[in-house]
């Protein structure tokens, strides 16, 4: 592994620390379920990738790499997905007959 | 640089603490079990810290997942907001005291301890059948203890089932959950499948393989895949007894045949190890999905 790589490997991860720094910071702050929503899944998304892009520079090998990027993959669909689901089940408990989709049970 | 390992350790240690306490004092139980996770996790990570992965697997898989999914399916059977909170006596308070007293006892020698075991462990590791050091303490050295505690998870569902009221209807489930839940089942399969197999020379093993398809399962039975699961259906209940069965069965066949009780014959003690993790897995996964989304419907005599 080289030098530079390692070097430049800070500029990603710093950046992802941001992320995941102002995400939880809005989450936190921010008003209402679907802007605090908006906040968190930057930080998943954006936040976890730049991490992941920083630790595959300064990765070993390519096994590394691949299960790093799977893992990657795996959180950003099961974060989306969550947020979609949070976010449709907030709708349903403010307006219950807005829309005609088959919509989860009240808790 | 040792540093950062401090401050990380530190932070972590500090995090444990300030989690247990708000699991305790959260104000509404929603708050507590969501705390109590949180904890789970960060215990997991302290686990990985120490250097045992295995106990991260289970704490992660079992004290974080499956524990999270039944204390909030408890919750909602139970109400969310009828709850009374106990007021803690002096009596009760002693104990975790007492408890915590002899923990420390226990613990406060560690580091400058040497414990024979290890070396015991590793003397003994190539007639185990098994490579992985854990492993062949779990399942061979000390597998009287997993018996046991594949039997208490038996007993546990049992219990539970004479108490809980049934799971209700699932609700239809939007497309997205199902989109996801038919591409997480797989994934499940595939990495308890792992776990499973690579028990025997790396950390992981039936506990964790089994909490990993338990999940996929819980899964799969909330988006309607699978049908309702109850202790009244025969392949359920088979799946659920498989384990302890299996167990009981090489044990008694080592005694009566072999040398002892759970004292495998050389040579054939991997096979056995595998079989035995295999319907240990079946069993804990359908026990755990069981005690999440089960049905309780009587038999009919």
């Amino acid at each position: 592994m080289t030098d530079w790589l390692a070097l430049l490997s800070w500029v990603p991860l710093l950046a992802g620390a941001f992320f995941f720094l102002a995400g939880t910071v809005g989450l936190l702050r921010f008003p209402d379920i679907y802007s605090r929503l908006h906040a968190i899944t930057k930080a998943d998304t954006l936040g976890l990738g730049l991490v992941t892009l920083g630790l595959i520079m300064r990765a070993e090998n390519w096994q590394a790499v691949a299960v790093m990027v799977l893992i990657w993959l795996l959180m950003m669909g099961s974060g989306a997905t969550t947020c979609q689901l949070l976010a449709r089940y907030q709708q349903d408990l403010e307006a219950p007959d807005a829309d005609k989709e088959p919509v989860h049970a009240r808790r | 640089m040792p540093d950062a390992e401090w401050l990380f350790d530190g932070t972590l240690g500090i995090l444990l603490l300030v989690l247990a306490g708000a699991a305790l004092h959260a104000r509404s139980l929603y708050a507590a079990v969501v705390m109590f996770i949180a904890l789970g996790l960060m215990l997991a990570l302290t686990w990985a810290r120490l250097g045992a992965p295995d106990l991260a697997l289970a704490e992660a898989a079992i004290g974080a997942g499956v524990t999270g999914a039944l204390l909030f399916s408890t919750l909602y059977k139970a109400g969310m907001d009828r709850h009374k909170r106990a007021t803690p006596n002096r009596i009760a308070l002693l104990l975790p005291g007492l408890a915590f007293l002899l923990l420390l006892t226990a613990a406060w020698p560690l580091p400058e301890m040497h414990s024979p075991l290890p070396d015991q462990v590793m003397a003994h590791l190539k007639d185990s059948g098994v490579s992985h050091p854990v492993t062949a303490v779990l399942l061979n050295f000390r597998a009287w203890d997993t018996l046991l505690e594949v039997s208490v998870v038996l007993i546990a569902l049992l219990g539970v089932r004479q108490l809980y009221p049934s799971h209700g209807e699932v609700p239809t489930p939007w497309p997205l959950m199902l989109a996801w839940g038919r591409l997480l089942a797989p994934l499940t399969v595939i990495v308890g499948g792992y776990l499973l197999w690579r028990g025997t020379d790396a950390p992981g093993g039936a506990f964790q393989a089994g909490t990993v398809l338990a999940a996929g399962g819980v899964a799969l039975r909330l988006i309607g895949v699978l049908p309702p699961l109850g202790w009244h259906q025969w392949p359920v209940r088979l799946l659920v007894l498989a384990g302890v069965l299996v167990f009981v069965a090489v044990a008694a066949l080592t005694a009566w045949l072999g040398q002892g009780w759970l004292h495998y014959p050389t040579g054939s003690s991997k096979v056995l190890i595998l079989l035995i993790e295999l319907m240990a897995t079946a069993s804990i996964a359908t026990t755990l999905t069981l005690l999440v989304v089960g049905e309780k419907r009587e038999l009919r005599p």
